[in-house]
């Protein structure tokens, strides 16, 4: 199997599913000659041409709502934020038309496109630039919310986001572009609503998505040497949940820990704590404990922006906790 | 102002757009009634005044073009093909409204009639418009869409980029502002740097033009040679048409930010009706009593599409659970 790094695998994607389909164009702030702020897009322009590459203006509330209008009339827009931090500002067109249209048309006008970028924070970004939306979008009915942890997810979550008929939020990372993995020759796709176990065990259930996966992983392995067996839960697409698999994960292990890489107020974290607590709430040895960010916008201080993001032994200590295990 | 009389000197589509805009005005007084009798509830703008433009600018197009608007949109969506009696069964929320219920009176739609919505967010119908605009772009078509507006949808940011987006990718979007004067209870000039409209689109570099909005005919003629160029040169065109709601913003609004001379000036001296019926009359193309006819059936019509409206059934509870997302 080929190994390649995630932005490829993405880039991949939109390329097989371009060629696929005439009605794909791909849409974004210099996604074309400059071929990509992160290099998803490398070499798209060039391969299918200015009809279907566009640069767009600093306009995200316009271009966002650009892809809109296209979808209501068949084309399948994907339409790339650099960062999901400027995507807020196409909010308007996103949760006010894209996620309503459907449903206030009576089924008339679906939205069959695909909105796209880095999610979370990076690395020294500082406040504007580092904040995780999956709490906010997932809280619109009419959204598909999908995040990817690895570049063999990526590739197969976004041909399925691009073949969608709804609006889907594509989440991704800064940090995880350059990530390599394997990724095969031939086509497949990884369906939307299914979660993965990226690692099996029986003693807890770490669940986390896109890059907090990592540092849950990284935890797992550790806990491994103290003889702990983590099972490692990737639910993927976040809207809509994969609750069986969660639930079916909990009542294996009757301990869980989510980890995520955003503020607990109202966060994905909770919603998913509040659904196993009422559906496996029995099997349950030990409340869900959650590992989020730190409550305070992002600083841009290395140290400060550490402490802010769950870490490897704040994990640990969240696992022992639901393990009773008193260092 | 264009002096071109090619459409307007044939006398069975005057007729026919005279005939329109008597059942527009009934249409929506109808509306208002039903609205007073508690038959339905909700928000609810009326277009009463503003029937010259809408009937002018539906005739000057074809069935393949498309239309999108913003809230007060009742009679510009019959106009484009949705029967009345479908309209105001929307507005009661009845099954067989255009949008089964799910829309109400900002949200019609109708993909059969390309008629795009209907749209509530002031301003959000123009991104929408534009991607259409891409999308007819795209595929070589000649179509071309229709964006209305109202004079305060001018002060939105996301106006502005897509106007940029339109004039520097030549997207074949007719933007109407509809200068009724107030946006909701504020005098336009109080909120607007530019004394008309028009104005806006110097600082695109894009096609520009006035009209009388209640004068159906002018519209016409002038709204007929726009698109004629438009079919050909896919260019984007801002018109400022001047016109006048006679009643309130809502149903609910006092008035009191305007007086009552002002209003009974235009509903006296510059009405539509008035105006092209008196053409009419003083080219022997209809005597007194044929206009009196003519409204009579108007108001016919509106009654059967009240009637129509009254015996359709609710739609059931459940179906509030369709169209959240496309299959």
């Amino acid at each position: 199997m080929a190994v390649i790094t995630f932005r490829e695998a993405l880039g991949q994607a939109i390329a097989e599913e371009m060629t696929r389909d005439p009605n794909v164009f791909l849409m974004g702030e210099e996604v074309g000659l400059y071929n990509g702020a992160y290099k998803v897009s490398k070499g798209l322009l060039d391969q299918f041409g200015p009809k279907r590459v566009w640069d767009a203006p600093i306009s995200e509330a316009g271009f966002a709502g650009l892809g809109v209008g296209a979808a209501m009339v068949g084309l399948r827009p994907i339409i790339e934020f650099m960062t999901w931090n400027f995507g807020i500002q196409g909010f308007d067109q996103i949760v006010n038309h894209a996620a309503k249209m459907l449903y206030m048309s009576g089924g008339q006008f679906n939205i069959p496109m695909v909105f796209r970028g880095p999610n979370g924070a990076a690395h020294m970004l500082g406040a504007q630039h580092s904040q995780a939306y999956e709490a906010m979008i997932t809280n619109i009915p009419g959204l598909k919310v999908v995040t990817c942890s690895t570049p063999y997810d990526g590739k197969g979550l976004l041909k399925s986001a691009i073949r969608d008929n709804n609006p889907v939020l594509f989440l991704e990372s800064e940090m995880m572009y350059g990530m390599k993995g394997e990724v095969p020759e031939e086509e497949y796709l990884i369906p939307l609503g299914k979660g993965d176990i990226k690692r099996e065990g029986t003693d807890v259930t770490f669940i986390a998505w896109s890059k907090a996966l990592h540092k849950a992983t990284e935890a797992a392995e550790a806990l491994a040497k103290q003889g702990i067996s983590v099972e490692v839960l990737d639910p993927r697409t976040l809207q809509p949940l994969d609750e069986e698999l969660i639930f079916s994960s909990a009542r294996k292990t009757h301990r869980v820990v989510i980890i995520e890489e955003s503020w607990s107020f109202g966060s994905v974290g909770a919603q998913i704590s509040d659904r196993i607590h009422k559906e496996c709430f029995d099997e349950l040895d030990a409340p869900v404990v959650r590992v989020t960010n730190e409550f305070v916008p992002m600083p841009y201080n290395e140290a400060q922006e550490d402490r802010v993001l769950p870490q490897v032994d704040r994990i640990i200590k969240a696992a022992k906790e639901v393990l009773y295990i008193k260092d | 102002m264009t002096t071109k009389k090619k459409s307007a000197v044939d006398w069975d589509v005057l007729i026919g757009m005279y005939k329109q805009m008597c059942s527009f005005r009934r249409f929506e007084e109808r509306v208002g009634l039903a609205y007073t009798k508690q038959k339905f509830s909700g928000f609810c703008h009326l277009h009463i005044g503003q029937e010259g433009l809408a009937v002018g600018v539906q005739t000057a197009l074809r069935d393949t073009d498309y239309m999108i608007s913003g809230y007060r949109s009742h009679t510009q969506a019959i106009g484009k093909g949705i029967e009345a009696g479908q309209v105001m069964a929307e507005l009661f929320g009845k099954v067989d409204g255009a949008c089964r219920g799910k829309g109400g009176s900002m949200h019609m739609f109708s993909k059969q009639h390309r008629f795009l919505g209907g749209h509530g967010i002031v301003g959000g119908q123009a991104p929408l418009a534009v991607g259409v605009g891409f999308a007819i772009r795209y595929r070589n078509e000649d179509n071309i869409i229709v964006c209305y507006m109202g004079d305060a949808a001018t002060n939105q940011g996301q106006v502005f980029e897509v106007m940029n987006m339109a004039a520097t990718w030549d997207l074949p979007v007719l933007f109407i502002i509809e200068n009724n004067k107030y946006g909701m209870g504020t005098d336009i000039t109080r909120t607007t740097s530019v004394d008309a409209l028009w104005k806006r689109a110097l600082a695109f570099d894009m096609g520009h033009s006035d009209v009388d909005g209640m004068d159906s005919m002018a519209v016409l003629d002038h709204v007929t040679s726009l698109v004629e160029t438009m079919r050909k040169d896919k260019k984007p065109h801002l018109l400022e048409a001047l016109t006048y709601r006679y009643r309130g913003h809502s149903v609910s609004d006092p008035g009191t930010y305007r007086t009552k001379e002002e209003v009974e000036d235009y509903q006296k001296n510059r009405d539509a009706i008035l105006h092209l019926g008196q053409h009419l009359v003083d080219n022997k193309m209809a005597t007194a009593d044929d206009l009196k006819a003519w409204d009579n059936e108007a108001k016919e019509k509106a009654k059967e599409a009240e009637a129509f409206a009254d015996a359709s059934p609710q739609p059931a509870v459940e179906e509030l659970w369709d169209h959240v997302l496309a299959p």
